[in-house]
């Protein structure tokens, strides 16, 4: 569904991302996971047109995104941080939202119910906590119905009953056949969700492997064990 | 947009223009005098205003417009939408806060310009500070920048043209001069309003060269499609850097 061709992007003299090339399909969980700096969030945002390759391309559904937009109406993006105009209420958010991507009627709304965001509706954003927030940008990423699940340490500032749901929400959707992408460090909840693994350093994809080889190629169980022996090798 | 509507410092821009300009109105018996004072304090305040609250507004959302443009959304609209929101509510402040008590007190043809130069300083200044927002990633040096710009504008800027003036005294500059006064909105508008209210005789023969440019339909023709050109060239070329920005 997305495959990245030798995607390579410098921000002055650092490579954020060094010749990477993979390819997602759908009904996958894939986690991006790499230590700080190695070029997560930055794959994530050329995935999503927010960063422009220098060089290589990304093609979604097999056409190049590069200038084009109209793909992005099959995202769903949860950033990793949410920030949103202060005065705004969260209702008028969502309005907002919906009137943006208007062209798809059918809403999921699971999550605004869950988190009971329907009673702070008329609530600022301002006021709000971080985790309300948090809860906001997830319940934004799941409302349309989208092919493609971005989300960017989805579960940071959540709270665990949020974050026990927005996992449930998660495999329900990877049930599906949608495609989730997550970057997430807390690797012990990632363990239920993914079935893939890619995992950065200093901007080079070193390993696109499912987390079974990843499982026998570290004899450990514990996808936190398991990551922690190929960092150290 | 309604955000920025709401917001306090716009709220607050809208009282103090119209505390001063109800007190300048007010404390001179003369409308026409009260005019010119409040000229002045319009050519400082609105160029000031527009572009530090312009500048700060957008690096603040800049997350969210990060998100937008996540969306399926061209990033052409995202960042128009964003330049009217932001020229759209401070029109609205200024023309509650000085065009209205203009209006009361002096609707003239005269009220008239002073409303038109006031309006179109404001979308200019924001037109510059989204520049000068899409040029800087850091927050602070593109506030500095913002601030600068306003500087060089209301002030150096005059500096400069005086300096200009007294290196070249032996030559004939009043044409040059025209020319010159197109490359700042604020001395454009200031010489715009100056000459409807026929005090140009103070500025000496410049003044006169002036009054017999600016004076004519062509000249008030040139220098509005000057300030208007002031909006779009900057409009122009920060939409352009902002399709290729990385975010």
């Amino acid at each position: 569904m997305i495959i990245a061709s030798n995607v390579s992007k410098q921000f002055g003299k650092l490579k954020a991302l060094d010749d990477v090339s993979t390819t997602c399909n759908k009904g996958e969980c894939i986690a991006l996971i790499g230590p700080n700096g190695s070029g997560k969030t930055t794959f994530i945002k050329s995935i999503l047109g927010m960063v422009v390759p220098d060089s290589g391309f990304i093609t979604f559904k097999d056409k190049n995104i590069l200038h084009h937009w109209k793909y992005r109406e099959q995202i769903g993006y949860m950033p990793q941080i949410g920030r949103y105009p202060d005065n705004m209420t969260i209702g008028q958010v969502l309005d907002m939202m919906k009137d943006i991507r208007s062209e798809n009627p059918a809403l999921d709304e699971d999550l605004i119910k869950a988190f009971s965001l329907n009673n702070l509706l008329n609530k600022r954003m301002r006021t709000l906590s971080g985790g309300t927030r948090q809860k906001v940008s997830a319940a934004l990423a799941f409302l349309f119905n989208p092919a493609v699940l971005i989300l960017d340490e989805p579960t940071a500032g959540l709270d665990p009953v949020a974050s026990e749901q927005l996992k449930e929400k998660i495999i329900a959707e990877k049930e599906k056949g949608k495609l989730v992408l997550i970057t997430s460090h807390v690797l012990s909840e990632l363990d239920e969700l993914v079935t893939r693994i890619i995992y950065m350093q200093d901007g080079k994809l070193l390993f696109h492997k499912s987390i079974e080889a990843l499982r026998q190629d570290t004899g450990e169980d514990k996808l936190s064990k398991a990551i922690a022996k190929v960092m150290t090798k | 947009m309604t955000d920025i509507l709401r917001n306090r410092i716009v709220l607050v821009y809208t009282l103090f223009l119209l505390a001063a300009s109800l007190s300048v109105f007010s404390l001179e018996d003369n409308s026409s005098k009260g005019l010119l004072s409040l000229l002045n304090i319009i050519l400082i305040v609105v160029p000031l205003v527009s572009i530090i609250f312009s500048t700060i507004y957008v690096y603040n959302s800049a997350e969210f417009i990060e998100l937008l443009v996540s969306q399926p959304l061209k990033r052409k609209t995202i960042w128009l939408s964003l330049f009217t929101g932001l020229s759209a509510s401070l029109l609205v402040a200024f023309f509650i806060g000085a065009g209205i008590p203009v209006l009361i007190y002096q609707a003239t043809m005269i009220g008239f310009t002073m409303i038109a130069v006031g309006s179109l300083l404001s979308i200019i200044f924001v037109a510059i500070a989204m520049l000068a927002t899409v040029k800087t990633r850091d927050k602070a040096k593109g506030i500095g920048a913002a601030i600068m710009l306003w500087l060089y504008f209301s002030l150096l800027f005059d500096g400069l043209v005086l300096f200009l003036l007294f290196q070249f005294a032996d030559y004939p500059m009043e044409k040059p001069m025209i020319a010159i006064s197109a490359l700042n909105p604020i001395d454009l508008s200031r010489i715009l309003i100056l000459l409807q209210l026929d005090v140009s005789a103070m500025m000496g023969y410049t003044g006169a060269v002036f009054k017999d440019f600016f004076g004519t339909y062509t000249g008030i023709g040139f220098s509005f499609a000057t300030l208007i050109l002031w909006i779009a060239l900057p409009v122009w070329y920060s939409t352009r850097k902002f399709n290729t920005k990385d975010l």
